[in-house]
């Protein structure tokens, strides 16, 4: 086995980062965490075909190669939760940041650039992929941070096993701050997000651009226009209140919600359940940490899942995405079940970002995105021992890895002595 | 005995810190809490020794652990704890928090952590930024977290005295001190303080700013003792004359001195300066330093100046990359204060990786703490110690869970000098004790009984109503529409 990974990775060397050299195989024996309605199989096999998954079952394939589960768990590829990888490197080091558009333009003169797509600043060798993806976090979504607007532009879910051409078709999403955050950039109100929001909105829908004080660009008209016919428009937005209007305001001009933080979402839940507005949530967010999450609570993971709402989870941690485990471990620590937390850092967030078809299952005709673990998926003693992205293994490695290695012998050398 | 005599106790060993303690300002008014003796029984206990008891005992009365065993019987008025299912651990201490000066939430008005107008402000004391109100005390406690120190920000080079309290409810910080615990010092290395000043267009800039400043600092503190060591000679000389001429007169009456008919001066104590006052305590052992250092050579480099002013740093903060230099912090006995797996938030902490806490666990005469520096990390130090024992594991550091839970216990301990009253589960020790679902060590434990000195502060069972915290009272009245 270990002699056919050599082979495939120096065959990858040689056509770069993107290693399309798909390996066919069978996983034997796994306990396979569907997040389907399958729920979890126990020894199950998993046949990979061309990089995707072909049959599920016992018995089956009749591949070359062999993958020995033995009875350890399999999962799909984790959602790493919104976030800057590949845009990112140093948060502190600007140089280094493009996930966020800011002209420094004053108040008054608000410039409003949807049209931008931070998807084409990603950079597939940042040293953050590999970090996160031998964690067993296999795609992410770039989330533009809004800057000197409420408008953050917009952003796509990417799959990050290094290949340039990373964006997954379909996921494209706008990315809109609302709340505190908000108002600071709306000239101090949280209504002056509505006022300007249904400003640029209408300019959208007009016929010719506004001669004066207009929020849009021609660009910018086009691509908001696409948003208001059912397009996927993320709020960042935590107070129920707030939550409900941004709802409301979103349904009202033909968006498509999503809420990202809902710290106080628990409050709302049944309305946002009727109206099947899913929120990508912190669980572990429980600090009345302004004035807009005074309900803050461990819980709410467990209480919205029990509402019937969707929910999937992010840290919005650029280094840290490949955590997503412990926000959804603690979630069942917290009351939420087993199935529900896995499903909220798989297969809800695919279908949330339209990726349905091809991520976030273990099902026949998904991408062989997959993780064998060394123990529950979900427990933080438990480490990735193999990961696969679409059938193709990861090589378990990264700068950090390479980092321990150096010390972490001579350290043992030194104290043999 | 309660916690404040046994400190007197221990302090009154010196006479001349007694007069000290005597004089402290912002005393503590923590008392130990009147409470039934608990008998937990069949539990499996983590020491903090380095020991794992099986369906082990601990019988808790007066404050204090009294014993700990196998069948172990009750006094008659004892709270008597079925744990046979459960773990149990001396309560956590996290040694980096900004709780109550850094609260939640996180608003100007309650923006206390940072004296960010002069790079040393060592006259400055954490203390006097607590808001006790701070939610996140109260979420800490969930955590099992018993005993936390305070300090200020990490902008300034030298950023003010820590201070080390229990995580109990009061209207003061006073109740919350921690009765006879030394003060710490925040320093800071590298980026922070070189970002904050250098965007001033002041000094620091630059490292090698940043050292000048340091070594500038303690420099002045010398020269500040000496002009107190000065005045201290000439008022014993003053004493010692005042006391003299009736001596003198009786014994040479006849001889008429000129320089014994001058009436002796009294020397004038040169003026307290706080800023520097407080570092002469640090050079004298009193006070200890707690250091926010990431990277290997800068924490090599603070070791030496250390050295050449004379002081100890107790341990470095942060020490993102410790596992390059643990050999060396394990015998010069520094500690490191660590998280599990934070890392390139920026540059100093681009080389971060998540074996850090074994790595620096490994040498003999060790001492790796897990820190949080955060409002969040607090409430899960069980679970940063628990990745950092799979990433261990993983390349050959195993390290059991009698072992790793000294990094939340003894070690931190140790480093605030406080290794003879908490930390471990002995008799004799204050009973900070937290009695936890499960194996700590994993996501799904919960903490489930938090005990500090003896009194059950959290009971999972029955929690709070209404909260502890004054600011969150009514929300729950708010949140429910009529």
């Amino acid at each position: 086995m270990k002699s056919l990974y050599l082979l495939i990775f120096m065959a990858c060397g040689s056509v770069g980062p993107r290693c399309t050299l798909a390996q066919d195989f069978v996983i034997r024996g796994a306990t396979v965490h569907t997040a389907s309605t399958q729920g979890t199989l126990k020894n199950t096999d998993v046949v990979v075909r061309g990089g995707v998954i072909v049959a599920i079952g016992s018995g089956a394939g009749s591949s070359t190669a062999v993958i020995d589960a033995g009875g350890k768990d399999l999962t799909p590829g984790l959602f790493g939760g919104l976030t800057d990888i590949g845009l990112e490197e140093i948060a502190l080091e600007a140089q280094t940041v493009d996930s966020s558009l800011n002209f420094k333009s004053p108040e008054w003169d608000q410039q409003w650039r949807p049209e931008l797509d931070v998807t084409l600043a990603y950079n597939p060798r940042s040293f953050v992929v590999p970090i996160t993806r031998i964690e067993g976090v296999t795609w992410t979504v770039l989330a533009p941070n809004s800057a000197d607007s409420i408008i953050g532009g917009q952003g796509s879910a990417v799959v990050l096993d290094g290949r340039y051409d990373a964006a997954l078709d379909g996921s494209r999403s706008l990315f809109v701050q609302m709340g505190a955050a908000g108002a600071k950039v709306a000239g101090g109100s949280r209504a002056a997000e509505y006022m300007l929001l249904e400003q640029a909105i209408h300019e959208a829908r007009a016929q010719k651009p506004i001669a004066q004080g207009a929020l849009l660009h021609t660009a910018g008209r086009e691509a908001l226009a696409r948003y208001l016919m059912g397009g996927r428009v993320v709020f960042q937005v935590d107070r129920a209140a707030d939550i409900l209007g941004v709802v409301a305001f979103a349904l009202r001009n033909g968006m498509k919600p999503v809420i990202l933080g809902g710290g106080e979402a628990w409050l709302v839940a049944k309305d946002l359940a009727k109206a099947d507005v899913p929120v990508i949530l912190n669980p572990l967010d429980d600090l009345p940490i302004d004035f807009d999450h005074l309900a803050s609570t461990l819980e709410n993971a467990a209480r919205l899942q029990r509402a019937g709402v969707r929910i999937a989870f992010s840290s919005g941690n650029t280094p840290q995405a490949r955590l997503a485990r412990q926000l959804a471990g603690n979630a069942v620590a917290h009351g939420l079940p087993w199935e529900s937390a896995l499903a909220a850092i798989t297969s809800t967030p695919a279908s949330i970002f339209g990726l349905s078809a091809t991520r976030g299952r273990i099902a026949v005709g998904q991408s062989a995105d997959l993780v064998l673990w060394s123990g529950d998926p979900l427990e933080v003693t438990t480490l990735a021992d193999r990961v696969w992205i679409a059938g193709v293994p990861v090589e378990m490695k990264s700068r950090q890895t390479e980092l321990r290695d150096r010390y972490v012998e001579k350290l043992k050398v030194h104290q043999a002595r | 005995m309660n916690m404040v005599s046994r400190a007197v106790l221990l302090f009154s060993m010196i006479l001349a810190v007694v007069v000290v303690w005597a004089a402290e300002p912002f005393p503590s008014t923590y008392q130990v809490p009147v409470s039934s003796p608990v008998l937990i029984q069949g539990a499996t206990v983590l020491t903090g020794t380095g020991e794992r008891l099986d369906a082990a005992d601990i019988l808790i009365a007066n404050g204090r652990i009294q014993a700990i065993g196998k069948g172990l019987s009750a006094p008659a008025d004892a709270l008597i704890i079925d744990a046979k299912t459960k773990w149990v651990t001396p309560g956590l201490i996290d040694i980096h928090s900004h709780l109550g000066v850094y609260a939640s939430p996180g608003v100007q008005g309650l923006d206390d952590g940072n004296e960010a107008t002069a790079p040393v402000t060592s006259n400055v004391w954490a203390e006097h930024s607590i808001w006790p109100q701070d939610p996140g005390f109260e979420t800490a406690l969930e955590g099992g977290v018993t005993t936390m120190q305070i300090l200020p920000g990490s902008a300034n080079l030298i950023g003010g005295r820590s201070v080390v309290v229990k995580n109990v409810q009061g209207a003061t910080y006073q109740s919350m001190k921690f009765p006879g615990a030394a003060y710490g010092l925040k320093m800071a290395c590298g980026e922070n303080p070189k970002r904050v000043y250098g965007e001033k267009h002041q000094a620091p800039s630059t490292r090698m700013g940043n050292v000048a400043g340091y070594r500038q600092a303690y420099a002045d503190a010398q020269d500040y003792q000496q002009q107190w060591d000065k005045y201290n000679r000439e008022l014993a000389d003053y004493n010692k004359k005042k006391a003299e001429p009736a001596e003198g007169a009786a014994k040479n009456s006849k001889k008429k001195d000129s320089s014994a008919d001058k009436e002796p001066t009294l020397p004038s104590p040169p003026k307290r300066d706080l800023k520097l006052e407080t570092l002469a305590e640090v050079m004298s052992g009193k006070i200890r330093v707690h250091m926010h250092c990431y990277r290997s050579d800068e924490m090599a480099t603070m070791l030496d100046v250390a050295d050449e002013f004379g002081f100890k740093i107790v341990a470095f903060h942060h020490a993102v990359e410790a596992y390059k230099i643990a050999d060396r912090l394990a015998e010069k006995g520094v500690c490191a204060a660590m998280w599990a797996d934070w890392w390139g938030f920026k540059m100093e902490a681009y080389d971060g990786v998540q074996e850090n806490i074994p790595m620096v666990d490994f040498p003999e005469h060790s001492c790796a703490i897990v820190h949080s520096d955060s409002a969040d990390g607090i409430q899960r130090l069980n679970q940063e110690a628990a990745k950092a024992m799979a990433h261990g594991q993983r390349v050959g550091l195993t390290v059991l869970p009698q072992r790793a839970i000294r990094w939340l216990t003894s070690n931190p301990a140790k480093s605030l000098g406080l290794e003879d009253r908490i930390g471990t589960l002995e008799p004799g020790k204050g009973a900070d004790v937290v009695i936890w679902s499960s194996n700590p060590f994993s996501v799904y434990a919960l903490a489930e009984e938090v005990f500090i000195d003896g009194a059950l502060k959290f009971d999972r069972a029955h929690p709070p109503v209404p909260p502890r915290s004054d600011f969150l009272l009514g929300e729950d009245i708010a949140q429910a529409p009529l």
